[in-house]
């Protein structure tokens, strides 16, 4: 839940400001450009922030907007107000065309891809007869209703900050929100949210249109502010000094957004304004002080001004429990008449000449637990990620159900009901225990981006956390539900992935080392609940180095070496296994 | 409460905090010359932690004295000068150099003629690392990664090795290979500190033991004591004594 | 196409992508070691070029003065760092490489202003210039938030590339500005002519790459500098200080782009912000070589050079667009090969 009462009041505050008898009109232009610059940044803040998708090229999109109402209001003479839905269209569909690419970027690519549009475009823009070339397009119309022309700051004022303040809640919402929590989990790597069945690169393409739009919004009331444009400030040199506002405000905040904006705007105005005055006006003084200011306001906040300011406010955001009454209807599920849930036929996987997986065969039934051992390097990882998706095997069979599965992507395997943890926790850090175990129910929920921008969602929504509230008490985390799942240790972030990978309600469970990081007591707890969900009617398949536990709770036993399978059986055949002492226990087992 | 010899390493009443969280309480500990010195508890317990901080990697309130000198103000680069080394969890091998250049780069703040009497040493303790010496770093089977790792460490021929789990995700066969070879340390004058969930084997190597439980020591003495004792049995060796001792 | 024509342009396109290859590279190396995106390598050439044609007008370069002031800071920091452990040899290094170095360098400047010092001399002069500032720069503006995310350090390397721009300004003015060339002989090869400045570039460039190849294949030093960028805490752990690995880092990207700047400012006139635009095509080679591969960078540059000498010759209007869209195709094309599976990093 979001504090309402705040933000009311900075509603208040934004909007009594003209009306202080004595403010300077001044004041005023400078809060319009800070209204323009956040509507930018808060589009960066859901894009690299919170998406970590770094893009330098936001203000191209600026131009976009700005190009577009600027072209129609004065060549075709059409109203400004009927140039908003277009010049937001255009932005979105530009947006669209190089999200398609910009998107499969992979790591620094991407910021070093929007870079590269970023310069072509603004040349594109300087080059263009019909945009004016370098010296743009002037005698925009300014915006109306009615008989009130926006021509004075003091009026387009309020529409800018209506936009900033309506556009900050609809960016929240979204944030709060099933959608959201795919675009959060964004930033951790797109393995972990694909195996419950997000689908990253439509969540990251539509951050990517959604900070476009919200950039395109601003040139249009850039365009009417101004009443003329040019391509200076849709360059690559703006696009990084957005980034440089939201650095600043802070990157992951919605109201940082709005922060660095006004922080970055009031200080390059006092440097412009008063630098010469002490320096007698020499040259360009005020981007070297404004550089190296930028350089020292990094070392004293790197995350930004706005999060170390909310660790002074009085007011604390709480959680509403989630009423655990309501319930999400069970997924789907297919009869298991086969007893054999999971079959991998002769499987096999080559990275170069190394073959990591090779030829291995084994199944799981249903109601049974079946262990994967071996040293790492042994294939069982890579075995986990050719069942789940993640890796497309070189050769081989892997059936669920009795139907091959081959080459299916990891959101269609989760449909097929397998969830699985991870070897290395794949889990959000800055976002609670609720809002990760949540992501496990993503494909259980239904309400899409605009229907969680406008709180449509809240029922669909209410019984998402509904269930994962039960799955995290049911795992014994219920203390912590409302913890940073970061501040966990890793042996409970271990327990949150099992109860994220309950959330989707599947018949099969993977396991990548449940029982590291837990001692004695605890792995006992993990077994006998592992024992319950099997007895349940649930199939579990897990990788694990302690043999203790291994050896207690298995059914069977499947052990690889170097990426073959050695041997399988019942874990007291498997221990007396004289190649399994020779190549992997030792003689101490 | 040394086993003998003079004390290395002295750490004093140490706090580590994560943010607000303390991961480590009012810890205390000592390592003496020549002796192995095994801290068991489950993950998570703060013993990473702690090795990382006796190290520099993390920010320590407390007293930190390795022979004779104060850590508490030097950097990691420092302190691995002063004799200390650590072999961290993940490794943290230079993958994609070789392994030559990996431990070449481990004795890289001493002299060449040095160096090439520990390469000798370590050679002679690790003859796979000899025979893989061509082979880059991130292609070595998990073991061999853990040899270099020790080898590495061992290049700057440091006073105390601290070794953290050692045996994480190694086939058992292997595991007995590198304890094997620690207790070879000992033999050769290089003290260790070694951080273990697999506190059975720990135990059976260490002189001395601490157990850690949530950031704290909730007990230590002599390693076959603590072996003996009723609670670590049950807690961390998963099977009762008959007639062990109650703390 | 008339043959003529295109051996010139290929001509041209060579010696400015032997160029954007320097550039490359130490925009790679800088990346690989510190992990900060060098914005402010442009500056490093315009810094070279006219701090060099300033001294061969007998003058005192504005960059000398900046040198010592950027040690006096960095002198503070080194002093400040280490205020727990304060002690003599500490000091003195500190007080050395901080303030009589850029101070023994501005003295020189001064003394030498008004004589024509030889051409040697100023080269010389003006690279340990440009070093200082590279290896201060890093010692001020980065090294404190060396642990900070890419994306923080990007920022900072913008800041920076600002306050240099600015500074630019102030030092040499809004005018541009060329150097005497190293040599005028000139040589003429079917229809080419080779002049002695071209040849200079191509063999500078050649001898450059070399002595980087070995300095990283061979030396202590420079597989300290690859254990860095492979892995920092893993060099830590052995003892090479990765401020200092950070700080050589910075000071081969200087040197490096203060010898292409000397390179070419006797062949293209230069602004104080000309820099920004050299470095973002030498940028453009680095991505192509996907900041991680020298050989790679340097292909990628000779064909930036080219694409560019082409494009400016059929469509100069939209030379940089088609530059800079260039790489889009080449990123999809890299990001498509890359591992499916991402590593375990944040």
């Amino acid at each position: 839940m979001m504090p309402r009462l705040p933000i009311i009041v900075f509603a208040l505050v934004m909007a009594a400001i003209p009306f202080i008898p004595g403010v300077p009109p001044f004041w005023i232009v400078l809060l319009d450009n800070i209204g323009l610059s956040a509507l930018v940044a808060m589009g960066l803040v859901l894009l690299t922030g919170v998406g970590g998708l770094t893009s330098f090229g936001q203000a191209a999109f600026c131009g976009f907007g700005a190009y577009t109402t600027a072209v129609l209001t004065t060549a075709y003479g059409v109203s400004p107000w009927l140039t908003l839905p277009l010049s937001l269209l255009v932005s979105g569909i530009a947006a669209v065309l190089l999200g398609l690419v910009t998107v499969r970027l992979s790591g620094h690519y991407l910021p070093l891809g929007t870079l590269a549009w970023g310069l072509g475009l603004f040349y594109l823009f300087s080059k263009l007869e019909f945009l004016g070339r370098n010296d743009g397009i002037s005698g925009i119309p300014p915006l109306s209703i009615g008989s009130l022309r926006m021509i004075d700051p003091g009026t387009i004022y309020f529409a800018i900050w209506i936009a900033v303040l309506l556009c900050a809640l609809l960016t929240l919402n979204l944030l709060d929100s099933r959608t959201g929590r795919a675009i959060r989990a964004l930033r951790r790597g797109h393995v972990a949210a694909e195996a419950f069945g997000v689908q990253t690169p439509r969540a990251k393409l539509l951050v990517f249109i959604y900070a476009a739009v919200l950039a395109g919004l601003s040139g249009w009331f850039y365009a009417h502010f101004q009443r003329a444009t040019n391509p200076t400030p849709f360059g690559v040199q703006t696009g990084i000094e957005y980034l440089f506002i939201a650095v600043v405000g802070g990157a992951g905040y919605v109201w940082g957004g709005v922060l660095g904006a006004a922080i970055v705007v009031i200080l390059k105005e006092l440097l412009q304004s008063y630098l010469p005055y002490l320096f007698h006006g020499e040259g360009q003084l005020e981007t070297i002080v404004f550089g190296i200011l930028l350089v020292t306001l990094l070392q004293i906040a790197p995350t930004g001004v706005w999060p170390s300011l909310t660790v002074w406010l009085p007011f604390r955001p709480k959680r509403k429990r989630p009423d655990t009454s309501l319930v999400l209807p069970a997924r789907i599920r297919p009869a298991i008449t086969p007893d054999v849930l999971l079959q991998i036929d002769h499987a096999r996987k080559q990275f170069g000449g190394v073959i990591a997986v090779n030829d291995v065969s084994f199944d799981v039934q249903a109601r049974e637990i079946v262990a994967l051992i071996g040293p790492n390097g042994a294939g069982k990882s890579t075995t986990f990620n050719l069942i789940t998706g993640v890796l497309a095997p070189s050769g081989g069979t892997i059936s669920v159900l009795g139907k091959k599965v081959g080459h299916a992507a990891p959101q269609q395997i989760v449909k097929l009901g397998i969830a699985r943890t991870f070897q290395h926790v794949k889990l959000v850090p800055d976002m609670t225990v609720l809002e990760n175990v949540a992501i496990g129910a993503h494909l259980r929920g239904h309400a899409g981006a605009i229907a969680s921008m406008f709180r449509l969602d809240r029922a669909d929504e209410a019984k998402l956390l509904a269930e994962a509230t039960r799955q995290i008490e049911r795992v014994g985390l219920g203390d912590q539900i409302d913890q940073l799942a970061g501040s966990l240790s890793l042996g409970q972030q271990r327990i949150v992935e099992i109860a994220r990978a309950l959330c989707v309600d599947p018949m099969l469970l993977l396991l990548d080392e449940p029982a590291a990081g837990l001692r004695h007591m605890e792995k006992q707890q993990l077994a006998a609940l592992l024992r319950q969900l099997r007895d349940g009617g649930m199939s579990v398949l897990l990788v694990e180095h302690d043999m203790g536990f291994v050896m207690d709770l298995a059914d069977r036993i499947v052990v690889l070496d170097f990426g073959t399978k050695i041997a399988e059986g019942t874990p007291q055949a498997i221990k007396t296994n004289p190649e399994v002492i020779k190549a992997y226990l030792g003689a101490v087992a | 409460m040394n086993a003998g010899g003079n004390t290395l390493l002295s750490v004093s009443s140490a706090h580590i905090a994560y943010g607000k969280v303390e991961a480590v309480r009012s810890v205390s500990l000592d390592v003496a010359t020549g002796e192995i010195v095994t801290i068991i508890g489950a993950n998570g317990a703060g013993k990473t932690t702690l090795l990382n901080a006796i190290m520099g990697i993390l920010p320590l309130k407390g007293g930190v004295t390795f022979a004779n000198q104060d850590m508490a103000r030097l950097d990691i680069e420092d302190r691995v000068a002063a004799g200390l080394s650590l072999v961290p969890e993940h490794r943290e091998l230079f993958g994609s150099m070789n392994v030559e250049d990996n431990l070449q780069l481990g004795a890289f703040r001493i002299t060449k003629a040095v160096a090439a009497q520990s390469l000798e040493r370590v050679y002679t303790l690790f003859p796979r690392l000899k025979e893989r010496h061509k082979q880059l770093a991130g292609t070595l089977s998990g073991g061999e990664q853990q040899m270099l790792a020790m080898g590495r460490a061992l290049m700057g021929a440091p006073k105390l090795l601290m070794l953290d789990e050692p045996s994480l995700g190694l086939a058992p066969i292997i595991v007995a290979d590198i304890f094997r070879i620690i207790g070879e340390l000992r033999a050769s004058g290089v003290s260790v500190l070694l951080v273990e969930q697999n506190a059975q084997a720990a135990l059976q190597i260490a002189d001395r033991a601490y157990v850690m439980e949530l950031g704290e020591f909730i007990l230590n003495g002599p390693a076959k004591d603590i072996a003996a004792n009723t609670r670590v049995a049950a807690s961390y060796l998963g099977f009762t004594h008959e007639g062990a001792s109650v703390i | 196409m008339n043959t003529t024509i295109m051996l010139f342009l290929l001509q041209d396109g060579i010696t400015n992508g032997a160029i954007y290859a320097l550039l490359g590279l130490a925009l790679v190396l800088v990346f690989a070691v510190t992990r900060v995106i060098l914005i402010p390598q442009g500056e490093f050439v315009t810094y070279g070029a006219l701090t060099y044609a300033t001294l061969s007008s007998g003058q005192v370069p504005g960059t000398a003065r900046l040198a010592l002031a950027m040690g006096i800071v960095a002198f503070g920091l080194d002093l400040f760092a280490g205020r727990r452990a304060l002690h003599a040899k500490l000091i003195a290094r500190a007080l050395a490489i901080d303030i009589v170095l850029p101070a023994a360098v501005l003295a020189l400047t001064i003394w030498l202003a008004g004589h024509h010092s030889p051409i040697g001399v100023n080269i010389a002069l003006s690279l340990v210039i440009v070093a200082a500032i590279g290896l201060f720069l890093y010692r001020i503006a980065f090294q404190p938030i060396a642990h900070a995310s890419v994306l923080v350090l990007l920022i900072a390397a913008v800041g920076c590339h600002l306050a240099l721009q600015g500074f630019g300004l102030v030092f040499f003015g809004a005018e541009g500005q060329r150097g005497p060339t190293v040599s005028d002989s000139a040589f003429i090869v079917g229809p080419l002519r080779f002049t002695g400045q071209s040849i200079a570039v191509y063999a500078i460039t050649l001898a450059l790459i070399a002595g980087l190849w070995m300095f990283f294949g061979f030396t202590r030093m420079g597989k300290a500098l690859r254990a860095t960028a492979v892995n920092r805490l893993g060099a830590r752990l052995v003892g090479i200080r990765t401020a200092l690995s950070g700080q050589i880092a910075f000071l081969l990207a200087s040197v490096i782009g203060a010898v292409s700047g000397i390179l070419i400012v006797p062949i293209t006139t230069l602004y104080y912000d000309t820099g920004f635009l050299i470095g973002l095509k030498g940028f453009v080679a680095a991505i192509i070589g996907g900041l991680v591969s020298y050989p790679l960078t340097a292909i990628a540059a000779l064909l930036v050079g080219a694409v560019e000498a082409f494009s400016s010759f059929y469509a100069s209007n939209f030379k940089e667009v088609i530059v800079f869209t260039l790489i889009l195709p080449v990123l999809v094309l890299r990001s498509l090969a890359a591992p499916a599976v991402e590593e375990e990093k944040d």
